[in-house]
């Protein structure tokens, strides 16, 4: 741990900054994880058909992330080897105690999800790979169950919507609580808010829907196919509406401090006016909001009038502006808050470490590893849509036109 | 493709099987921890820290902090240093000296957490904007609160942090895994993480000594007698008889920790 160089008085403790990159990059990566299934959920449970070519991928997003979400948190630890005590010796009077139970419940109901979505494209799979060596993985996948007859289906979907309800305050609860985290500290005057979670939960989903839009028009274009025009709209559109809301309580939360002008304001001021300037009102609110605002705005309110390709290029820059906002919320909230000292009277330098165990670089490689998990799922189960998507040549025989279930059809499509 | 017959694995049973097993195991299991816990020895609700008015029932320890005698000396940071092996950089005590202004600025200051004392009985302003010449100043020794609701146990997510039967809190450095959340919900900045032993730390009341019927480190080496500790809960004691007779005042009250170090003569820019 560094010893920073301070301005001001600084309590001597204090001189040091205690959470830093992984504990950014922890709400970031578990804010993709719920938005990204929340996207996928607006699909298979609110019916916004408009999701539906990337509800599958939306889901795979969230899967993936979710597998890494521990690992910003496993490294910063002290002792690492003792993190599983947040399970067995949990202490009930800690908002993190309830971390492990949130998160293996979500995962859980997430793996079983997923697993249902694929589960007779991986039967078709395993009966038809053209790589024998594939054969014995897809048979794991499919854990054994090799039965595809129209009973199991329904089977296999009616637990499928009763998961999918679940998930949906699950991946609130799992990303609603990480705000709940910082909100309720009451040492420090920069976290302490019962908004936090709110404003978490809300940002979480903005990065979510961020992260599948650009995932979506940029893997498209790459290989050369069509994006639906209508999946873009209704993205750039859900985007659009959870970033007025949510930057609508960042700003809320802001003048409150300023307005109320408490003793803690002095120092808060001085902090965003100072070492946050950048960050804050360049990154989050001008970039990251009003550019956003204005240009997603724009496709919202002239809906067919915007060409395809624009819609997509609007879809991608937005998108990647969303990501800088909501990254750079979770730094003003997690570094901001330590920046000034308790004592009201001093500040840090801080500098983002590069390398080391919780450097920069180290939180590069955490969060590409989602993407990896996502290409080796892409090799072997289609991302996109059903196994009809999938490469043909990949495969022995088409698979089966199989007619759809009533009422459940938009979960094996 | 292979044919497949419904009684492959009939997987309605499957689910069925599994959903019903896996709720119990849930359902009981989680019963289980928590009766288990619930039974496991924890340091938890404390009906002694609350009471510090029942003379009699056992020892309560507490601390006075007399900032009217406080020299700024710092042989208490020296002397917890050399006894708790605080790492260099940490401060489980620390005195803080505050300088006041004729133009009404305060210039607060803790060179090296006051450990060699205060060379500069009267601090220069980097920036003066008025007269040179200060108007008043004391010294303020800090050290953990040992607050009866105390956040940092509130927060501890393993239940590493917890507080004696006399109200000491102190940290089992065998269960901290060393996340931290403990330093940032102590309003006081009294803890750290120790980078030699990854877990947190912070003063104990010297715990250790205390036990052997010793006085803190810090209590025995302050020449000024500006720190006084001992047991609230004998009305003979000397911090009885001192907490009978001064007025007293904690840091940050509106937070509602309750600290059971206690100031005499505290300045409202004090924080
Ligand atoms: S002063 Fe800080 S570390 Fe000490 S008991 Fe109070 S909250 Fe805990
Ligand atoms: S650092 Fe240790 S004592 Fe502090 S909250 Fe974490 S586990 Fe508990």
């Amino acid at each position: 741990m560094h010893h920073y160089i301070t301005e001001g008085y600084v309590l001597p403790n204090q001189a040091h900054i205690y959470w830093t990159t992984m504990i950014v990059l922890y709400p970031y990566i578990t804010g993709i994880v719920a938005g990204a299934f929340i996207i996928s959920s607006l699909h298979h449970v609110f019916d916004k058909d408009e999701l539906k070519p990337v509800s599958r991928f939306a889901m795979v997003m969230a899967f993936a992330f979710a597998l890494f979400a521990t690992l910003p948190l496993l490294n910063h630890l002290g002792h690492p080897e003792r993190a599983l005590n947040i399970m067995f010796t949990p202490n009930l009077t800690s908002a993190m105690a309830g971390f492990g139970f949130i998160y293996s419940t979500y995962l859980f109901i997430l793996a079983v999800e997923i697993w249902l979505v694929y589960r007779t494209d991986i039967v078709h799979l395993y009966q038809n790979t053209r790589f024998p060596a594939l054969k014995p993985v897809y048979w794991l996948l499919a854990l054994g169950v090799l039965d595809i007859s129209k009973e199991a289906e329904a089977v296999d979907r009616k637990v499928m919507i009763f998961l999918a309800s679940i998930g949906i305050p699950a991946a609130c609860g799992l990303h609603g609580y990480v705000g709940f985290i910082f909100g309720a500290i009451k040492a420090n005057p920069w976290w302490a808010s019962p908004l936090m979670p709110v404003i978490f939960l809300l940002s979480a989903i903005v990065s979510g829907v961020a992260m599948v839009m650009i995932c979506y028009i940029l893997i498209h274009w790459v290989k050369g196919k069509e994006t639906s025009y209508d999946c873009v709209h209704a993205l750039i559109e859900t985007a659009w509406y959870f970033l007025i809301i949510d930057v609508v309580l960042e700003l809320l939360e802001l003048v409150n401090h300023a307005y109320m002008a408490n003793e803690d304001w002095t120092i808060l001021k001085q902090l965003v006016t100072g070492k946050l300037f950048v960050s804050m009102f360049i990154i989050q609110i001008l970039l990251g909001s009003v550019i956003p605002f204005l240009a997603m705005g724009a496709v919202v309110v002239f809906k067919e009038k915007v060409p395809a390709m624009a819609r997509n290029v609007i879809g991608v820059v937005c998108g990647l502006l969303l990501l800088a906002q909501v990254g750079a919320m979770r730094w003003n909230v997690v570094m901001g808050g330590q920046m000034f000292s308790k004592s009201l009277r001093g500040f840090l330098n801080f500098e983002v470490d590069l390398y080391g165990r919780e450097g920069l670089y180290a939180g590069i490689v955490i969060f590409a590893l989602p993407f990896v998990v996502i290409f080796v799922f892409s090799r072997l189960l289609p991302l996109w849509g059903n196994v009809d998507t999938f490469p043909k040549e990949w495969m022995k025989e088409k698979p089966p036109v199989r007619q759809p279930l009533k009422g459940w059809s938009k979960f094996t499509s | 493709m292979s044919p497949i017959t419904p009684d492959d694995v009939t997987r309605r049973e499957f689910l069925e099987t599994v959903a019903k097993t896996g709720g119990q195991s849930f359902l009981f299991g989680s019963l289980f921890v928590n009766t288990a816990l619930l039974r496991l020895p924890q340091a938890g609700a404390d009906p002694k820290s609350r009471a510090e008015a029942e003379v009699g029932k056992g020892i309560v320890y507490g601390f006075v902090v007399d900032t009217t005698k406080c020299i700024g000396c710092g042989s208490c940071v020296r002397a917890c240093r050399a006894e708790n092996g605080v790492p260099e950089g940490y401060n489980r005590t620390w005195v803080e000296q505050y300088t006041f202004y004729p133009d009404g600025e305060v210039f607060v200051n803790s060179p090296n957490g006051g450990e060699n004392g205060f060379a500069d009985p009267a601090p220069t302003r980097n920036k003066p904007t008025g007269p040179e010449a200060p108007m008043r100043g004391f010294f303020v020794p800090k050290l953990c609160n040992h607050c009866i609701d105390t956040p940092c146990i509130q927060v501890c997510p393993v239940g590493a942090s917890f507080k004696t039967d006399e109200g000491v809190v102190l940290v089992d450095h065998e269960r901290c895994v060393g996340c931290g959340y403990c330093v940032q919900a102590c309003p006081f900045g009294s803890r750290y993480l120790n980078p030699e032993t990854g877990t947190a730390d912070k003063c104990t009341w010297c715990h250790h000594r205390v036990i052997k019927g010793l006085l803190p480190a810090c209590v025995v080496s302050c020449p000024a007698e500006a720190r006084i500790f001992g047991n609230v809960s004998d009305p003979e004691s000397t911090i009885s008889r001192i907490l009978a007779t001064n007025r007293v005042q904690v840091l940050k009250s509106f937070l509602g920790t309750r600290p059971r170090t206690r100031y005499i003569g505290l300045d409202s820019e004090v924080i």
